[in-house]
């Protein structure tokens, strides 16, 4: 490896052009303005502004350091210069927008957009001006926090995120802890009228930035004296923690709110999808698009069987039992699983790619039919059904969110214990060797064409469960629900944390769908982060967040082993 | 002994071009019975269509009087015969007991419910079935690698966890697919040694691919020659080495006829 | 003898031929009973027929681009309904711009040659950026990774174009030229636009069917597409030709886009949806890697979609069978895969997907 010690011009050039395209698109595709509205740090930032700084900042990280042949101090000059290039197609995007009229083709190159990329400035000439100092500046930062040493710069990093991240959710805590004053006047401190306050910001940053440090020098030593405990100690400390985790989880929805507990509720039936969905894709290895359709049909089952409205007229259906809730539950679960089986056969012999869009399909046609004037007087049409019935346990009436919550709580628990239960078993062990290798899968003398049909069996039954309760909880259905988009969305939520990873799909469920519902920005621009999210992680994390362990080996080294193995021959 | 394996005229055809073409083959039991011959003979073709990957064209196979060539490849591992492979195919990214449990799969029976239930029977049937695979992993000489990922294991001992999962299956016909590929001299013994182990020790019976002429003459009973997916010699080792057509088949005519052969 | 009979036959496959025979019956005795009733004309069945035919065009274009890239890469290029829904939406504020300045009317051949080379463009940009960024670092990658970039990709690019150009359709504005009709024989009307659209596409079809048999690029696309290793071994750049096939499926996908959007006006951000899946359909008909098979399957499907639903469904007195005319398309999707999953055609792949 040469010394590099002149200024590398061309990648800090790249770096900055790629900065400045991704800036542009953010812009133009009005992220900018949306998220603007929106303050991380009230008064001084927004987020808006925050997504550019990103872009920004990520310029002039990777265009310094080590990697670019940039060590030492020639970081902060290439990290400043990629900031400026950044900047510049900005301030280029500035001046041609007004020139082009681009607004007749781009509806999003607005002046409020010209605004807010000049910091306000009445001036175009000082706005520019401030804008390609500020990218300068950021740059450098960049490049300044690439060349930190790894401790410090771990620490940073995450403290910018937790400030972010506390600056995007000032609302959701505010509106949660308010219910106890102690911690209410601690929060009208770190928190201004719209995001954090200055000092809440700094305080934020410190103690994280701090905390982390400490963590990273300590930690160990605090680790190796807990483990040095007696099994007694060891004992107690994990029944307190389930205790408290058991208190936590019966306690929540008195503490969320109405509002909140229903957006928990929107998590918690994605968590049931997911959980379902992993065990056919993430243990079994066969990618189900369509896998909707199992949503729909738990859901319409549910509706048909407990609707009261029926009859010939319009919003009627003419064929319901009326049956309760309860009734009508495990019958849903069971058409699911039917139709699980039933969707599962054509498909057995397909692999990979023709899998997935057949099962696509498959989603696609179910929603088909029942938007259908063929199948209206039965299933609703697209008028749907309503009046769908609510579950009763003594007094309880299920139709509150607080109330639901609890359903779905059991729901996912009874879900995660049997996806545990299967994982470690005979049935889970042959579904990981067909993901694996299916020809030699059935070499071992596992059934192929029952053990897939299983995988999808059981998938469906959690995915029918969610359905039925999502019906239930809604009290009317629209085919216009159960979309393509809810197949993916539940794809890319085991994905994000970890194919066949349990704790991934909490992981998941809590950041793909938590956060579009707590946020109204993230969720007008749900599908696009969905997308660069799925593209990114899997071309720098494939296994996930919270990786079932040996999927992450198999991702990263599937490259290596191209590469020829020390000693195999081909014979 | 009666013969555990019947080849009658298998014939195995790929479009235009003809692997195995009208073989007749026998196996007695407990008998370590090669098959050999230059690449591309059809001896991995052969394998195939006894372990049920391809259907022969035409020809029966009989395992202990059990017609073979319909059945599919998890029902004829359930019969009894269980193989090994050329270019390694463990389940890479389990570990090697997990491996060894799945080959262990035909000759466990708990299924959904047991295991969501853990009823008793199953928690006593996973208890047998993990000390099993400990006690294959020992055999095998793996002892203390049970929980390393397949895929981090060496090569060596990567064959040997095949065959450890090979075994799992409790087969009778054991079929081995070029176990010392890639071996020095050392571990070829050694190889060589196992699988008279494996003969001896658990009564099985063995059908070996294998390209070392060393290993082949070394411990095969039986040797049957394929050349062009016909069978054009078979016997005892002694008979193989100078029978002409062999010489022949793989090292040319010329050095048929320097064996003193008419041509 | 039973006995060998039921070892092969499984209940799965019981199943199935049910389902499959079930179908068939429906099929015919829909056609029946819809022929018999009468309701519809030969004139009706000759505007079906026409329709399927043009749209079916559209199909086979998007197709190609479908196989040429599957058969290269063995992966389904999710995202290219995005590709073929890039150029035309893109088109559209040119078309826009011509048309507000009159420059399409008076000069609509120039016009639509600019038309064209725009949206092409847009569509090779998007497809080689795609290549290069989401496709070529995940070329070794085990098997489920590109596919689920490919579908994040789809999504980005499809909510990415929302973003820039808005969520509301757009019309392409009238073509006079291309307006209007020709009558044959006094009984049977056949579009102008409808024409042009088939022409089109069977003299790009055949250019590129040309290129690929007889130029060099042509014949390395199909040296890369039997065996990448061997390949790059007898000297052939494998990266250059892989962006090449790209750029080819997104030059015909662009192309389709601009024809669909004079046939039918309407374009969006969510246009290249559907018509992704069924040309995708298209490809499987006619064989994947076949290039011939997916103008072929391309054509059939947009036929069978267009007389499908009235032919089959209406005799059985089903209301609004337009509804289900995609249930038709995916269904043959279906059956294709599993009664001759190497298409009408034959696959033109050596080795065995897997």
């Amino acid at each position: 490896m040469t010394k590099n010690t002149h200024f590398n011009w061309l990648n800090a050039l790249r770096m900055g052009l790629i900065g400045g395209v991704v800036a542009l698109l953010i812009s133009l595709v009005g992220m900018v303005e949306e998220f603007s509205q929106r303050d991380i740090i009230a008064g001084v930032i927004t987020m808006g502004q925050t997504l550019l700084f990103i872009a920004i900042l990520m310029a002039g990280y990777f265009a310094a350091g080590r990697a670019a042949g940039q060590p030492g101090l020639n970081s902060l000059p290439s990290g400043a210069l990629a900031g400026l290039v950044t900047a510049g197609i900005l301030a280029v995007l500035v001046v041609i927008i007004p020139l082009l009229n681009l607004r007749a083709i781009l509806p999003n190159a607005s002046p409020a957009l010209i605004r807010i990329l000049t910091f306000l400035q009445e001036s175009l000439v000082v706005g520019i001006f401030y804008l390609l100092g500020a990218g300068a500046m950021i740059g450098a930062a960049g490049g300044l926090i690439n060349i930190l040493p790894a401790g410090i710069r771990r620490a940073v990093i995450l403290a910018l995120f937790w400030v972010g991240l506390l600056g995007l959710l000032q609302e959701l805590l505010r509106v949660t802890l308010t219910n106890m004053p102690q911690v209410g006047a601690v929060l009208s401190w770190m928190f201004g009228s719209r995001g954090l306050s200055v000092p809440g910001a700094i305080a934020v940053f410190v103690a994280v930035a701090g905390g982390n440090y400490l963590w990273a020098s300590q930690g160990d030593k605090v680790q190796d004296r807990i483990r040095a405990q007696p099994p007694a100690t060891h004992r107690a400390m994990r029944w307190g923690s389930i205790v408290v985790a058991i208190a936590v989880v019966l306690y929540l929805p008195r503490v969320l709110g109405p509002y909140l507990s229903d957006v928990t509720n929107s998590v918690g039936l994605f968590i049931l999808m997911g959980l379902g969905l992993n065990i056919v894709v993430g243990f079994a290895g066969l990618l189900d698009l369509g896998y909707v359709a199992f949503f729909a049909i738990g859901a319409y089952v549910m509706g048909v069987l407990t609707s009261s409205a029926i009859g010939q007229n319009a919003g009627q259906i003419v064929f319901g039992p009326q049956l309760s809730f309860w009734q009508a539950l495990p019958i849903a679960v069971g058409v699911s699983v039917l139709f699980g089986i039933i969707l599962g056969i054509p498909v057995l012999k397909m692999r990979g790619d023709y899998l997935a869009i057949v099962t696509l399909g498959f989603g696609e046609i179910i929603r088909i039919l029942a938007l259908s004037d063929f199948l209206k007087p039965y299933i609703g049409g697209s008028q749907g059904i309503v009046e769908v019935g609510e579950g009763q346990i003594g007094p309880v009436i299920f139709n509150t969110p607080q109330t639901l919550y609890y359903l779905i709580v059991a729901g996912c628990l009874l879900a995660l214990f049997i996806s545990r239960r299967l994982r470690d078993s005979r049935p889970g062990r042959a579904w990981k060797a067909m993901r694996e290798d299916e020809d030699v899968a059935q070499a071992m003398g596992i059934n192929l064409v029952a053990t897939k049909l299983l995988a999808f069996g059981t998938g469906a039954a959690f995915s029918g469960l969610s359905g039925a309760i999502f019906a239930s909880k809604i009290g009317s259905i629209y085919p216009h629900s159960f979309s393509l988009l809810i197949s993916i969305n539940v794809l890319s939520l085991i994905i994000v944390g970890g194919m066949g990873s349990l704790p991934g799909v909490f992981v998941g469920a809590l950041v793909l769908v938590g956060l579009p519902e707590l946020l109204r920005e993230f969720s007008e621009y749900r599908l696009l982060m969905y997308g660069a999210l799925l593209i990114v992680m899997m071309l720098t994390r494939p296994e996930g967040f919270w990786p079932e362990a040996t999927h992450k080996r198999e991702f990263h080294e599937a490259a290596a082993s191209e590469v020829a193995p020390e000693s195999a021959p081909a014979s | 002994m009666a013969p555990i394996l019947t080849a009658r005229q298998v014939t195995k055809r790929f479009g235009g071009l003809t692997a195995v073409n009208n073989l007749d083959l026998e196996i007695q039991e407990r008998f370590i019975h090669s098959v050999i011959g230059p690449n591309g003979a059809g001896k991995t073709t052969f394998f195939n269509c006894v372990t049920g990957f391809n259907q022969p064209e035409a020809g029966e196979i009989l395992l202990n009087g059990h017609h073979l060539e319909r059945l599919s490849p998890d029902r004829i591992t359930q019969l009894g015969i269980a193989r090994t492979y050329q270019n390694i195919r463990l389940f890479a990214n389990l570990t090697a007991l997990e491996n060894i449990l799945v080959g262990q799969h035909p000759r466990l029976k708990s299924g959904m419910l047991g295991a969501i239930f853990n009823t008793p029977g199953t928690q006593r049937e996973e208890a047998k079935a993990l000390a099993e695979a400990r006690r294959l992993l020992a055999f095998v000489g793996l002892t203390g690698k049970g929980d390393h990922l397949a895929r981090n294991l060496a090569y060596g001992d990567q064959r040997r966890l095949e065959i450890a999962r090979a075994l799992a299956s409790k087969p009778k016909l054991l079929l081995l697919d070029e176990p010392t590929a890639g071996m020095n001299p050392r571990e070829t013994e050694a190889m060589t040694a196992f699988i008279h182990r494996l003969r001896d020790e658990l009564g099985l019976t063995i059908m070996l691919i294998e390209h070392h002429m060393g290993v082949v003459m070394g411990i095969s009973e039986r040797i049957t020659v394929l050349d062009y997916g016909e069978k054009i010699a078979e016997g005892a080792p002694v008979e193989i080495q100078t029978n002409p057509r062999v010489i022949e088949a793989y090292l040319g005519r010329e050095e048929a006829e320097a064996a003193g052969e008419p041509a | 003898m039973l006995r060998r009979f039921l070892e092969r036959f499984t209940l799965t496959d019981l199943f199935m031929w049910l389902v499959g025979g079930s179908i068939l019956a429906l099929i015919v005795v829909g056609s029946f009973l819809t022929l018999r009733a009468g309701h519809y004309t030969a004139r009706h069945w000759f505007d079906f027929v026409v329709f399927g035919l043009a749209q079916g065009s559209v199909y086979a274009l998007i197709a190609l681009g479908y196989t040429l890239v599957y058969g290269i890469l063995r992966m389904i290029n999710f995202a290219h309904s995005e590709v073929y829904m890039s150029g035309a939406f893109t088109g559209y504020f040119v078309a826009d711009a011509m048309n507000r300045s009159g420059f399409l009317d008076q000069n609509p051949l120039l016009a639509l040659l600019a038309l064209f080379a725009v949206a092409m463009t847009t569509s090779i940009t998007v497809a080689v950026l795609l290549e290069r960024i989401a496709y070529r670092p995940l070329r070794r990658s085990p098997r489920l990774v590109p596919l689920i970039t490919a579908i994040g990709a789809s999504f980005f690019l499809q909510y990415t174009f929302r973003g820039l150009y808005g969520s509301q359709n757009r019309a392409y504005p009238d073509v006079e030229v291309l307006d209007g009709a020709w009558s044959l024989g006094g009984e049977f009307i056949i579009q102008k636009i409808q024409v042009v659209v088939i022409v089109a596409a069977a003299v790009l079809m055949f250019g590129l069917y040309t290129f690929v048999q007889r130029t060099r690029t042509g014949k390395a696309m199909r040296a890369v597409s039997e065996d990448k290793d061997v390949a790059a071994l007898m000297g052939i750049d494998v990266d250059a030709i892989i962006v090449r096939t790209f750029i080819l499926g997104a030059a015909l996908a662009g192309a389709a886009g601009v024809l669909y959007a004079l046939m039918f006006r309407q374009v969006n951000f969510f246009m290249g949806f559907i018509p992704g899946i069924k040309a995708f359909t298209a490809a499987v008909l006619g064989g994947i890697g076949n290039i011939p098979g997916a103008m072929l399957g391309g054509l059939f499907l947009g036929l069978f979609e267009s007389v499908g639903p009235t032919l089959f469904l209406d005799g059985l007195g089903i209301p609004a069978p337009y509804q289900l005319k995609d249930v038709i398309a995916f269904t043959m999707l279906v059956l294709v895969l599993i009664y001759r999953p190497t298409g009408i055609l034959g696959e033109q792949l050596t080795t065995a997907k897997a």
